[in-house]
């Protein structure tokens, strides 16, 4: 059977707030258990939450980056459920009225298409606490640092049709949110988390089939193998007449598979009603207005100005401004160099090659976006050749100092005297004169095929040091004769 | 003496006729006398109240303090007091000693007053006849076989028997006034969001509003004083600006006008209760005020729409009592869903419990809009009826309750003929109003309380009507015989 899959992400994005979603304690990731809380996130009896304006500001901003009608009044709702980590028996988000309703996102795939996915709404709500089930014996801790932490959930149509556009678009809301400076975008800390809900049906089926929930992947690699495994699972099911279950999987990437965690019966019913200790948020066209003509860059707007600022193609342009970190190199760097095309290469080539292998992120490149742009000004100005250049850039990833430093300690400054080239270049054709003869006498076709060969010698007798743009015209030119 | 009111207290303790501490003593001494009959205190914090009392005689010393300094009053048990038991009258906080102050106590005990202790109340102020008390039930100085009324029975009872000057209570469906109208004292419930509700336990967040108990008017106006304002800490509490709860008191009621629902006059009101009622209506009257015939049609649909409002919010509002982090926690839990049964089980008593199952029940999927939707409407309505009213009249006068104060236990199991006690207080908190219940006389012995009702932020409004009178009238000043020879 030919299956379609069908997709819908959540997306739970920490806010970058200084302090909690409804109490004044600091935000942050690290510190030691249950230092980072007031009375409001103990749930301590008569404790009353007070609304963060910074969270409502960042979501405004967020609603504004994805075309979305903004929530002029929302309403927190109190969604109530027992568990240990969550200390009032319900944790405070939006239900009917959430500040950012809806809104859409064209995202850019592999093949240079671009597929519009709809985003249902984004809504306010607090993180619960931890709890941590090692080093207690038989007994669980709960750790509350984390209790009332701002989180934007971000909730898409099921408009997403495979395992690389979700990809495509969770890093498209990554980049969004970190240009908006809204998120720091740090996976790995839990700064984004993801809820995948998936399901199949036969290509041409206009119903939606059975979905099951996969609940809390943390990074852009493990969506993509979950959402994998899980069709196979689906798929596997259907095509041997079985039924799929609705349920809540988690992850496992280390078996790399997903295994039940409950099922719908089990599900809570989670009594939402208006939290009675908030009153609405309401929102003047001023306020918003005022956010949507502050905001900065979007990626889209960012790759549009890298195409008509650097005549840059859409791709490059695309590929630059996926990141903001990416972008801010790439500006930072052109900068020094003042060209674009060449800088753009470089960070795209050499630096992502270098960043990947060390699986690094550009924020952490241990060659800042100064030094990388003095050493493609030595590329401009012929100090050395391109070659050369990535034996430099590996000199400086290990630490071994500036370009100029580098190129100064090994001797790789380029050969730019003609006298010398064109010495150099005789004694390569005296040594091959029957490579010489048999040039002469073919046709200009041939000749251009042969031409590397006499190129090649004198690169190695120069060491890499002669400029190539040097070595070509005088090496046709005696060639001649 | 410990029949004085604030103002002639504070006037004593400035010309030094007494001291705070003196007073004090006196008051513990008549707590330790009269209160084993009526378990009116929880908590008795003697030693606080007597290093309070000192602080106090120190600053009246050098002439400072406010017209509260070194008044000893007492606290509905669910205001967190740091360091002290707070209880709420549940089991289920029988050790919860707070780290924190509630705004309201704490504004009170920055103006200078003395906290003699905790009073008693119905378990999560759910209960009409502080019946509902892990700690027992309170008794009526007016009568010992009769309820004090409830939730606020404890600060409602000490008052009349003279164990505290004042009380601070809360008002969740008329949990001042009724106990205020059962025990002969004056209580006023403010405006929603006047005070603020930082630190008090909720039992309905959109309902409980904290206000003062007393003998007099004048009493709960110098309370409100110090109670009153926009907190930060609190998202619901007004920014609104407080009105001067003293300047107006003795404005003259000449052209005042009443308005009396033809609906607080109906079937079910006792008729002694009702003849009372009517004749302080013509004091009013003589005092210069007009009467007019008003109808807030939709008062029966109070009771409805509260017992579903209620409970919902304080199905979610006590989650928080799980036995995880503090209050009462079963022994030798075998899983985690065993501590929360039990812990719940064994720490709330049976109205919590059942509350909490009417709560979980009215917002569950498939009934939240049969009941929580179509309750919120009602409470619309009820809304919309007095502020119409209020139109066109200055405030709504009409009883508290129904009856007097009624017989220990005969109405606990029926619990509908308890609901039913608060026909004429719970629209009130629905519509978020300010109202009062003040003394306005006797049937068969057992006193009788007026309710007057206002306009959004009109509480100086209402002490100015309830003072004037209280000036031409009594009731307000008669003891009951348990509090006279001590």
């Amino acid at each position: 059977m030919n299956w379609e899959v069908v997709i819908g992400l959540e997306i739970h994005t920490q806010l970058s707030t200084k302090s909690k979603l409804f109490s004044g304690a600091a935000v942050g990731f690290g510190a030691e258990p249950n230092t980072q809380t007031t009375l409001v996130d103990l749930g301590m009896p008569g404790a009353l939450p007070v609304f963060n304006k910074e969270a409502l500001r960042m979501a405004v901003m967020f609603g504004h980056a994805i075309n979305a009608e903004i929530g002029m009044t929302s309403v927190f709702a109190r969604k109530n459920y027992f568990y240990p980590d969550l200390p009032k028996g319900y944790q405070t988000s939006q239900m009917d009225h959430p500040i950012v309703g809806k809104g859409y996102l064209d995202v850019m795939l592999e093949d240079g298409t671009t597929s519009r996915v709809g985003i249902t709404r984004a809504h306010l709500e607090e993180d619960a606490g931890k709890s941590l089930h090692e080093d207690f014996q038989g007994m669980t801790g709960i750790d509350l640092n984390r209790s009332s932490t701002p989180l934007l959930e971000i909730v898409s149509e099921p408009d997403i049709r495979s395992a690389k556009e979700a990809v495509a678009y969770v890093k498209m809301i990554h980049s969004i949110v970190t240009y908006l400076g809204i998120c720091d975008g740090n996976m790995a800390e839990g700064s984004m988390r993801c809820d995948i809900n998936l399901s199949l049906r036969p290509k041409g089926q206009k119903e939606y089939g059975t979905r099951t929930e996969i609940k809390n992947v943390n990074s852009f690699r493990f969506i993509e193998k979950a959402i994998y495994t899980e069709i196979e699972r689906q798929a596997d099911i259907l095509e041997d007449g079985g039924r799929i279950i609705q349920e809540t999987r988690l992850y496992d990437p280390e078996k790399n598979e997903t295994r039940s965690m409950r099922s719908k019966e089990d599900a809570n019913d989670y009594r939402y009603f208006p939290c009675p200790d908030l009153l609405p948020v309401v929102l003047t066209q001023e306020y918003v207005d005022n956010i949507k003509a502050n905001l900065p860059e979007l990626p889209s707007q960012k790759a549009a100005r890298f195409q008509s600022d650097y005549a840059l193609s859409e791709y490059d342009a695309n590929v630059l401004s996926s990141s903001r970190a990416m972008a801010d190199f790439f500006e930072n760097a052109n900068g020094v160099v003042k060209d674009p095309k060449l800088t753009a290469n470089w960070v795209m080539g050499e630096l992502s090659k270098l960043l990947n292998q060390e699986q690094l992120d550009i924020n952490n490149s241990p060659v800042s976006a100064q030094a990388f742009g003095e050493l493609l000004v030595r590329i401009k100005d012929d100090t050395i050749n391109g070659k050369t250049a990535k034996d430099v850039f590996q000199a400086m990833w290990d630490g071994e100092g500036s370009a100029d430093d580098i190129i100064d300690a090994k001797g790789l400054k380029q050969v730019t005297d003609t006298g010398a080239i064109e010495t150099m270049i005789q004694t390569i054709l005296d040594a091959n004169a029957a490579q010489v003869e048999q040039y002469r006498a073919a046709d200009e076709d041939k000749q251009k095929k042969m031409i590397g060969f006499f190129v090649g010698q004198v690169m190695k007798a120069s060491q890499g040091k002669a400029n190539p743009g040097l070595v070509n015209p005088i090496l046709v030119k005696m060639l001649k004769g | 003496m410990f029949e004085q009111s604030i103002s002639t207290l504070a006037q004593q303790l400035r010309n030094k006729d007494i001291t705070s501490v003196e007073l004090t003593r006196l008051f513990l001494a008549r707590i330790a006398k009269l209160d084993p009959q009526l378990n009116s205190f929880i908590t008795v914090t003697e030693q606080r109240a007597l290093e309070q009392a000192a602080a106090a005689d120190a600053l009246l010393q050098k002439g400072k303090g406010t017209t509260l300094t070194g008044i000893p009053i007492a606290h509905k048990d669910l205001f967190c007091t740091e360091g002290t038991l707070t209880t709420c009258g549940s089991k289920m906080l029988h050790n919860f000693i707070p780290p924190y102050e509630s705004t309201v106590t704490n504004r009170i005990q920055q103006a200078g007053a003395v906290m003699l202790g905790k009073t008693n109340m119905d378990e999560f102020a759910m209960g009409s006849s502080n019946e509902n008390s892990f700690y027992g039930a309170v008794k009526n100085p007016w009568n010992l076989d009769k309820v004090p009324g409830g939730s606020s029975g404890g600060s409602a009872a000490a008052i009349a028997a003279g164990l505290a000057v004042a009380a601070t209570g809360t008002d969740t469906g008329g949990s001042i006034r009724q106990p205020a109208s059962f025990c002969g004292i004056t209580g006023l419930k403010p405006t929603y969001g006047r005070v603020s509700r930082f630190g008090m336990i909720a039992y309905a967040s959109s309902l409980d509003q904290g206000g003062p108990m007393a003998k007099s008017a004048e009493d709960c106006a110098h309370l409100m004083q110090a109670m009153a304002g926009f907190d930060e800490k609190d998202s619901t509490s007004a920014e609104q600006p407080t009105d001067d709860y003293l300047a107006n008191l003795n404005a003259p009621l000449a052209g005042l006008k009443i308005g009396l629902p033809k609906e607080y006059f109906g079937d079910g009101l006792d008729s002694q209760v009702a003849d009372i009622i009517m004749a302080a209506v013509k004091e009013f009257e003589k005092l210069g005020a007009t009467i007019k015939e008003i109808s807030l049609p939709n008062l029966q649909l109070s009771i409805p729409s509260y017992y579903v409002i209620a409970p919902s919010e304080a199905s979610s509002n006590l989650s928080r009592f799980d036995g995880v982090r503090f209050g009462h926690r079963c022994d030798n839990p075998k899983d985690l869903l065993d501590m929360y049964m039990r812990s719940r089980a064994e720490g709330f008593g049976r109205e919590v419990q059942k509350r909490i199952m009417v709560g979980t029940y009215a917002l569950s999927e498939g009934y939240y809009d049969a009941y929580y939707l179509k309750a919120q409407k009602i409470r619309r309505l009820i809304k919309e009826d007095f502020v119409k009213a209020l139109e066109e009249v200055d405030v709504i006068m009409g009883p508290v309750a129904p009856t007097t104060a009624f017989g220990l236990g005969s109405k606990t199991s029926d619990p509908v003929a308890m609901y039913l006690e608060d026909i004429y207080t719970l629209s009130v908190n629905l519509a978020g109003i300010p109202a009062m219940s003040i003394p306005a006389g006797f049937a068969q012995g057992m006193p009788v309380g007026l309710q007057i009702m206002g306009n959004y932020f009109a509480e100086a409004k209402l002490l100015n009507v309830a003072h004037q009178y209280q000036q031409h009238t009594d009731w307000h000043l008669q003891t009951p015989t348990m509090a006279k020879g001590a």
